[in-house]
């Protein structure tokens, strides 16, 4: 059974389609990156995945749960890390990752250990009393990044991970990110081709909400008949090969 | 549980905010102080302390509709709200998660308020307890008032519809200030179509033991109360759906 098998999944507004029949199927422990230029539909895609979105029509399976009717158990297996950043801000950081702990149910015990846990992985302990909203942009987002792990999903949804980081904070947070993959399955979206590039087991292209295609770095590279990715990348979109 | 985590951040959220706690706390504190020492110089009777003293209490909780409105509407235009629908919290988690924490904040506004009037010289009587009792089913219609509004307007909208609107007009129709019966015609018969005199009436009989005319009060509030709630649930799930 794969981890996230999407079927003619088709997001539509009045006079814009934004995911048009998306098929899609990523593996077990596996790390998909979607690219795509702005307005493609790859934080729509995402949307629908993790049940913010319903979709038209189509549907996608999580683990073999249904986005459209098994949603309450979707839930139960993701974790989100939208494209902004999303914690409150007159909590203290460790208010917001218990705040995760408590909306997954977990017990006090849990809750503890959890917190400790994430604080130590993305070096939030000295920070642990300050308000988040007090925090810089890329302290937020790691604290972001680790309020969607808090709740030890199955597969994890990263819209734009590393926007606003700094190098080495990104650098952290991409071994991070290697450290996951195996276990849990991910779902990324990025601009950056040395990012998808470094990550991805398979990257997924995105234009005008279709899927263009999907493979491996190599295999897009060689596709387009470059040893460039991001050349690879420009070449594809556009249509074109060398 | 879960609801529990998330109803604890929205009381923290809300307590944390110094300028809530300004105008929940102060304002009326500040205006019941202000009323009574011109009632001492210029006697009126709507500005006797235990006519006043339930006005204010209600004029206070619409402030708590402008928290609940302020708190809704600043979680749907940042991605927080986005990231607690994709957890297992349920959409009845979210509504009393929003509503249950507002209820003690309420009870606790209207008790200083009339620990307050204590002071300045209300009796101190067991009528006291009911009144703030009483102020429990009054504000889940401001609560409620809260989350409709929360729900539909962005930030900006309800710091000018609920802060500025909202706030003056319920208290202009309550008959806090001024003596309905003084504006009269169709201005006092707007002001009893709608709940806020009610609920100002309702505080003043339990006060001052006029059991005879609560229960023409009373349906009034409750029937807003409920009808408000539906309503804004309703509306909470459709923009909770649309997101």
């Amino acid at each position: 059974m794969n981890a996230i098998k999407a079927e003619h999944l088709t997001k539509r507004y009045k006079d814009l389609t934004a995911v048009d029949s998306l098929d899609l199927t990523v593996e077990h422990g596996e790390l998909l990156s979607l690219l795509g230029v702005n307005g493609a539909g790859k934080t729509t895609t995402m949307k629908m995945l993790s049940c913010i979105l319903a979709p038209t029509s189509g549907d996608a399976f999580l683990n073999g749960h249904s986005i459209v009717s098994d949603a309450a158990e979707v839930k139960r297996l993701i974790g989100v890390s939208p494209q902004e950043t999303a914690v409150a801000p007159n909590l203290t950081v460790e208010e917001n990752l218990k705040l995760m702990c408590g909306v997954h149910g977990f017990s006090k015990e849990k809750r503890e250990r959890k917190t400790a846990e994430l604080a130590q992985r993305f070096q939030l302990s000295p920070i642990l009393k300050k308000r988040a909203g007090k925090l810089s942009g890329g302290w937020q987002r790691r604290l972001s990044i680790a309020m969607a792990l808090i709740g030890e999903p199955e597969i994890v949804f990263l819209d734009e991970p590393t926007l606003g980081l700094d190098v080495l904070a990104r650098s952290e947070l991409w071994d991070t990110i290697r450290s996951l993959k195996g276990n849990t399955t991910m779902i990324l979206t990025t601009h950056s081709m040395e990012e998808a590039e470094a990550l991805s087991d398979r990257v997924g292209i995105m234009r005008n909400g279709k899927l263009l295609m999907v493979g491996t770095v190599e295999e897009l590279k060689s596709r387009a008949g470059t040893d460039r990715f991001e050349e690879a990348f420009i070449a594809l979109v556009k249509g074109e090969k060398k | 549980m879960k609801m529990r985590a998330f109803a604890i951040r929205n009381a923290k959220e809300i307590l944390r905010d110094p300028l809530s706690m300004i105008f929940s706390l102060g304002f009326p504190l500040v205006l019941l102080l202000l009323l009574t020492s011109i009632q001492a110089n210029i006697p009126v009777d709507l500005f006797e302390i235990q006519e006043l003293t339930p006005g204010i209490a209600i004029f206070g909780l619409s402030f708590i509709t402008l928290f609940s409105a302020t708190l809704i509407s600043k979680d749907r235009e940042s991605a927080l709200l986005q990231r607690l629908y994709t957890t297992p919290l349920s959409p009845a988690d979210f509504i009393f998660g929003y509503v249950l924490p507002l209820l003690p904040i309420a009870a606790a506004q209207s008790l200083v308020c009339y620990a307050a009037a204590v002071i300045l010289g209300l009796p101190l009587t067991i009528r006291i307890l009911y009144a703030v009792a009483m102020i429990l089913p009054v504000s889940t219609l401001y609560i409620s008032l809260g989350l409709l509004c929360g729900s539909v307007l962005n930030a900006k909208q309800v710091s000018g519809i609920c802060g500025a609107l909202f706030i003056n007009l319920s208290a202009w129709l309550s008959g806090t200030w001024f003596d309905l019966d003084l504006a009269g015609g169709a201005f006092k018969r707007i002001a009893y179509a709608l709940p806020f005199a009610h609920a100002v009436e309702l505080e003043r009989c339990l006060l001052n033991q006029d059991h005879s005319s609560l229960f023409s009060h009373l349906p009034w509030v409750l029937g807003y109360a409920a009808g408000t709630t539906l309503l804004a649930v309703f509306l909470f799930l459709r923009q909770m759906k649309k997101q």
